[in-house]
């Protein structure tokens, strides 16, 4: 397991240093003025300019700049925006809410998407895993800003069941249609490998050795069908954990749920490039560091895992 | 066995070829129809009406995109009147004004090429990219094989919304379909790259290659005739599913305001950015092109599902 853990660790540091390099190259070694293409399509005045040239080191050399910044990035200094806030305490704001707000959605995509999973695969064929995949399929296609107008307007506006937008300090019962609107995409994608898996692994032998010695389903169900059909499910949560990001920019921003995704959302709309590189740059961290936990999850559920270069 | 040659007699201590039904397994039958894995595909494909819906949608959106004023004649941008602001349906403008007062079915149908042409550009770009890379690391290994997957990782590091949310921030003046396209495809392919390489490292274990390796063609020339043709079936159902992918990542960036400008294009997401204001009042101008888009999104994803189900014998299983 420690060899595991060391080589996932090694792999993890360049990706780390690659994606910061990559997005830092992005925005300073594109034709034209990097200062000037940060303003978007504002026209900065002279001393903006020199303030801005002083502050990215710009009479450096690129990799110098590059280390600078990264040195920065470590020590959790993370610039500020237009209008001089400073992004730590943006995030040090909103990061709260978008972890209610994320944990919320995962928590139900998580239980409902493998439950609704586990009955469609154990009845394949029937009504129900007719019904769910029809409505994954839905879901998988309405795109998440669509998903949300959809339920803001019917379950906010017409129904009144829930507050429409959320505001500063809501509570937790405010961020249940957000979050359900974050987690629909996912919510189908774990209903459906779910589904799959479960279908797989009744076909396996250990399945078929544990009914032949004679235990009744209501053990090899939990213990031996779910059990192993929820390693894929794990595995993919990476890949989830990509779609929550994005979902919650679109999401927080049209709930207005005061989280770090509304913040991006607002800096994305007024074109303020310097707070979205700043909170994308974060945002890639944190994607870069949880699947690194989720690979370790990993190879802690499926010894296999370890073994295979 | 010929008159000429003597008949020598055994003792037999099995039963006949014939007897025993053994025959029948290596028997070659004549009239069997030619089969690989296209053609049992197509049969399977084409028996499917999900495949005849999604496909009927489909031509029906290129028809659309290809000759939008065969639908409509007013035109999308230019005939805007403020005294339509949010109005009703009228007689030849089916579904209201947007709060510009411009036709909404007309938008609609013009938003549509837009759709359609980000979606392929994207789709050929990642099939391209990732294709290439993906081959080249699968087939010639080694530490080429190490350098292409640990850079696919990098790009795969970022979700692909937000890399081209942060490229269209930097090219905000010079925003059109090829940009969207490339910022959108320049980070979606590392998918696609790593499952053709695993493919290809399936593949290159097949005796074809090394007959055609022993017979002393060159490897490129071995990997391109023999080993792709036999490993593009999976990137044809992802890049399916990807297409509709692309379509809504540029809706999302239009809707995110970093994606086409309004004024240019016609784009469902500048159209649902647009109306999100004014949903209270005039839901409907958000639920058309929300439907259009949720739509064409749908007809592609299933008929990628469609071709995984007859592609993939384990979806199949799965079915």
């Amino acid at each position: 397991m420690t060899a595991y853990v060391i080589r996932r660790l090694l792999q993890a540091l360049p990706v780390f240093l690659g994606s910061t390099f990559l997005i830092y190259t992005m925005v300073f070694a594109l034709p034209g003025d990097p200062i000037l293409a940060l303003f978007g399509d504002k026209t900065p005045t002279p001393e903006q300019l020199a303030a801005l040239q002083e502050r990215f080191h710009l009479d450096q050399p690129f990799l110098a700049r590059y280390f600078i910044y990264l040195g920065d990035l470590l020590q959790g200094n993370l610039g500020t925006t237009f209008s001089g806030q400073s992004v730590n305490e943006i995030l040090a704001r909103t990061f709260p809410n978008t972890l209610r707000l994320a944990l919320l959605a995962i928590l139900i995509q998580l239980v409902f998407g493998v439950a609704f999973g586990l009955i469609a695969g154990l009845r394949k064929g029937g009504f129900f895993d007719h019904a769910t995949l029809l409505v994954s399929l839905v879901l998988i296609s309405m795109p998440v800003f669509v998903l949300a107008f959809v339920a803001q307007y019917f379950f906010g506006i017409q129904l009144g069941w829930f507050r429409p937008t959320v505001g500063p300090g809501a509570p937790w019962s405010d961020l249940i249609l957000p979050a359900i609107v974050l987690s629909a995409l996912n919510f189908a994608f774990v209903l459906r490998l779910t589904r799959a898996s479960v279908i797989e692994t009744r076909q396996q032998d250990f399945v078929r050795m544990a009914a032949g010695k004679g235990l009744s389903s209501r053990r090899i169900i939990p213990v031996h069908v779910l059990r192993n059909s929820l390693i894929p499910v794990t595995t993919n949560l990476a890949a989830d954990f990509g779609i929550l990001i994005v979902g919650a920019t679109v999401t927080e921003g049209i709930f207005n749920v005061p989280g770090v995704g509304a913040e991006l959302f607002k800096a994305i709309r007024r074109h303020d490039s310097p707070e979205v590189v700043s909170i994308v740059t974060i945002l890639v961290v944190i994607y870069v560091l949880v699947n690194l936990g989720i690979d370790l999850l990993y190879g802690v559920l499926d010894p296999r895992i370890r073994y295979v270069k | 066995m010929s008159s000429k040659n003597p008949v020598r007699t055994m003792p037999r201590y099995v039963a006949e070829v014939d007897e025993g039904g053994l025959g029948a397994v290596d028997a070659v039958r004549i009239g069997e129809r030619k089969s690989n894995l296209w053609l049992d595909a197509w049969r399977d494909v084409r028996r499917r009406p999900m495949f005849w819906i999604s496909a009927i949608f489909i031509v029906f959106i290129v028809i659309v995109a290809l000759f939008p004023t065969l639908f409509t004649q007013v035109p999308p941008n230019d005939e805007c009147f403020l005294s339509n602001s949010n109005g009703g349906p009228q007689p030849g403008h089916p579904l209201g004004f947007t709060l510009q007062g411009c036709d909404v079915y007309s938008r609609i149908i013009h938003g549509t090429s837009t759709s359609l042409s980000v979606g392929l550009i994207v789709t050929a770009l990642t099939i391209l990219m990732g294709v290439v890379i993906g081959a080249f690391a699968g087939y010639f290994g080694g530490w080429l094989d190490s350098l292409l997957m640990r850079v696919g990782d990098i790009f795969f590091a970022i979700p692909y919304v937000l890399a081209a949310v942060v490229i269209m921030s930097i090219f905000l003046k010079d925003r059109n379909i090829w940009v969207i396209s490339l910022a959108i495809g320049f980070f979606a392919w590392p998918s696609t790259a790593r499952i053709l390489r695993s493919e290809v490292l399936r593949v290159r274990q097949s005796d074809f290659v090394m007959a055609s390796e022993a017979l002393g063609l060159k490897k490129v020339r071995t990997m391109f005739t023999h080993v792709m043709p036999n490993s593009i079936a999976p990137v044809i159902i992802i890049s399916t599913i990807g297409l509709a992918g692309a379509i809504t990542a540029e809706a999302t960036l239009s809707f995110l305001g970093v994606g086409l400008p309004n004024n240019i294009y016609m784009s469902w997401g500048n159209d649902i950015a647009a109306a999100q204001n004014d949903l209270r009042t005039n839901p409907m101008t958000l639920i058309y092109p929300s439907i259009a888009l949720s739509v064409t999104v749908l007809s592609f994803i299933l008929l990628g599902e469609v071709v995984r189900d007859a592609l993939d014998p384990k979806a199949r299983a799965v079915r």
